[in-house]
């Protein structure tokens, strides 16, 4: 063999080996996680791990079970940090309890809206900047690094979700709930209490004040069909707001 | 015949007051935009209900006008009519300084425009705004090149290539500002794709106004012969865009009428009790269409200069006013959540949305306005935009005056 044809095979080799060695470092690391994504079950991802679409979070809201004792409210502005600055048109609002009147029969209810943390969230469509994103677990989300405060999702959204931060915050931040002056904010699902295991703040205050019998939320994973949200979806049915728009959207209603 | 193309010699005290008068009302704009952005929103008469405000009219208004502007310029290299071909380079000036006013004012009004370079580098392909913001820069860049092949012989092949290339674009610009509204799929008063031709036919009327309003003071006020030939023809191409934007905002309105679901939004925006309604038939029908079309065409104005002048800048006032009726009305109108249902809530679900613009908001509106006149103003004496003369006899060698 002369020395070219040995350098060649030298060469074939060593390529080889890393073509090997490349591949194993990058599908191997997939592979695993794969693994460990299917062994994952809802609220015990590991914090370091990213987000999959291997849950949908959902939340039911039972109409006919609603008081419209806006502790929901409460206890969601509370955990976040959000608060009137006496200015009802610029405050924000990540939930609100709007009443519903029947014009021809008088029929009254309410119900907590929020937002609908939809499958095709027009407020990600029109985003120019990616803020407006959906997590790959369904929940709807502004990245507050990146939002320009264009404000075009607020035109956007069908549901009013989204609030604009018109002043500057002073002792109003709280560190798992990020906030400024000059972005876009809505409900984040308590996305921090979600990623702990924990529900969320809105459903924990129904269920406190109302028992466990009388509450109006149900938070879980739309995709698993034993969750208590997906049971109860499937025994009594459930309603989207403005369904005609097919956003397909996460929080789903009952008694409307 | 070859026209000579000079910069105005702007030592004048009338043209230095003018650029007084233009960079004040500009530092008062900043002054405004500096004092919205360090209190925050709040100060200003938008709210969470009314998301968009008088920055925006008077932004979109100028957005708009910049590609209507252009039109002089592609009429005459895109549809070969020689009449206009002198015209075309301050026609690519007034284009580019109204859109720089326009976002100039949409910067300012962003609850973060120090994260301007954000929005320059983080694009999400979806969304039609990111479209816009590419659009915006692909015209400065497609104005730039076409005025360099209109402005240096050795572009000059460039000159018909540049000039279709900025045309297309301008169309889609248009079509693109007009569908920021127009995929709007939850609000009643917009959701329509009929909003981007009609966004294009309102930029053609704007843009011809601002432009002969720009051309017919830049020779008056530099004494530069500028003959009735030209007048003529912009007056005339006014007429048939302000019967095009009729025709638009007639089939937008028909459209939606015809809609039971639309019923409630239209009755709120033409025949309510508010100043929408008023605006809409007194600002954008009559002082914006009506009024401006008589003057053109009735024979005790017709050929006059100064009755161009009124309705060039009626235009103009009814180009803003359409802009608030659209925009603010078009939000005024709550969103309707549950269909058949009274809506109730703290956060003003079901009612109709009150805003009561602010001084800084027009402020900053009229800056950036002020901000499009002074480039205007610095470009024609800083590169040579303007010809020397626009007579009959030079704009078309062959015009004999009864034959028009």
């Amino acid at each position: 063999m002369s020395n070219e044809n040995r350098i060649d095979t030298y060469r074939r080799k060593l390529l080889g080996g890393g073509a090997a060695l490349v591949a194993g470092v990058t599908i191997a690391p997939g592979v695993i996680l794969n693994t460990v994504a299917q062994a994952a079950k809802p609220g015990d991802r590991p914090l370091d791990r990213p987000v999959d679409d291997s849950v949908r979070w959902g939340l039911l809201v039972d109409a006919n079970k609603c008081d419209g004792c806006e502790k929901c409210v409460t206890a969601c502005h509370e955990t976040h940090g959000v608060k009137s600055h006496g200015r009802p048109e610029t405050d924000a609002q990540w939930i609100r309890v709007v009443k519903l009147r029947d014009r021809k029969t008088g029929y009254e209810q309410q119900l907590p809206v929020m937002c609908q943390h939809c499958k095709h969230p027009p407020c990600v469509d029109v985003c120019p900047t990616g803020a407006s994103m959906k997590r790959a677990d369904g929940i709807v989300l502004v990245d507050k690094h990146i939002c320009i405060g264009c404000r075009y999702c607020m035109m956007a959204c069908p549901y009013k979700a989204r609030s604009f931060i018109h002043e500057s915050l002073e002792g109003e931040q709280l560190p798992h709930a990020p906030r400024g002056k000059g972005t876009v904010e809505s409900c984040t699902m308590c996305v921090y209490r979600v990623d702990n295991g924990q529900q969320p703040a809105c459903v924990e205050a129904c269920a406190a004040e109302h028992g466990e019998e009388g509450k109006a939320l149900i938070f879980g994973d739309l995709k698993d069909p034993n969750s208590e949200i997906s049971q109860q979806l499937k025994k009594y049915g459930g309603k989207q707001i403005r369904a005609d728009l097919k956003l397909d959207t996460g929080v789903r209603y009952q008694g409307i | 015949m070859s026209v000579e193309f000079r910069e105005i010699e702007g030592k004048s005290m009338g043209y230095l007051g003018l650029l007084a008068l233009l960079g004040g009302i500009l530092a008062l704009g900043l002054g405004a935009a500096y004092y919205m952005e360090h209190n925050g929103h709040w100060v200003t008469g938008m709210t969470n209900q009314i998301v968009w405000g008088v920055p925006h009219v008077f932004a979109v208004f100028l957005i708009v006008a910049a590609t209507g502007a252009l039109n002089v310029a592609s009429v005459a290299t895109v549809f070969n009519r020689h009449v206009y071909k002198y015209m075309g380079r301050l026609s690519g000036l007034v284009a580019i300084s109204l859109l720089a006013g326009g976002l100039m004012i949409l910067v300012l009004d962003l609850g973060h425009p120090d994260r301007l370079i954000v929005a320059m580098t983080h694009y999400n392909f979806k969304s039609i705004f990111a479209w816009n913001m590419i659009l915006y820069n692909g015209f400065f860049a497609a104005v730039f090149v076409y005025l360099w092949a209109m402005m240096d012989r050795n572009a000059r092949p460039l000159y018909k290539p540049a000039g279709i290339f900025a045309f297309a674009w301008r169309i889609i610009l248009t079509t693109g500002t007009g569908s920021i509204f127009g995929f709007l799929i939850a609000r009643e008063a917009y959701n329509s794709a009929v909003m981007g031709p009609m966004f294009v036919a309102m930029s053609f009327a704007y843009g011809t106004a601002i432009f002969t309003l720009v051309l017919l003071a830049s020779y008056a006020w530099t004494g530069r012969p500028l003959g009735d030939l030209v007048v003529r023809r912009l007056k005339n191409m006014l007429g048939i865009f302000l019967v095009t934007v009729f025709y638009f905002v007639l089939v937008f309105h028909i459209a939606s009428l015809y809609v039971a679901q639309r019923h409630g939004v239209e009755e709120f925006l033409l025949f309510g009790d508010n100043i929408y309604s008023t605006l809409f038939w007194v600002g954008q029908m009559l002082i914006g269409l009506v009024v401006p079309f008589a003057l053109l065409y009735l024979p005790g104005t017709s050929g006059s200069r100064f009755w161009l002048v009124i309705a060039s800048l009626l235009v103009v006032i009814g180009g803003v006013i359409q802009m608030y009726v659209t925009i603010i009305g078009g939000q005024a109108w709550p969103l309707d959540l549950f269909p058949g249902l009274e809506e109730s809530s703290s956060f003003f679900d079901g009612v109709i949305h009150p805003y009561h613009p602010s001084l800084p908001e027009f402020l900053l509106g009229l800056g950036g306005m002020a901000a499009t006149l002074l480039m205007i103003a610095l470009g024609v004496k800083i590169l040579r935009f303007l010809p020397m003369s626009l007579e009959d006899h030079v704009v078309d060698p062959q015009h004999h005056k009864a034959a028009d």
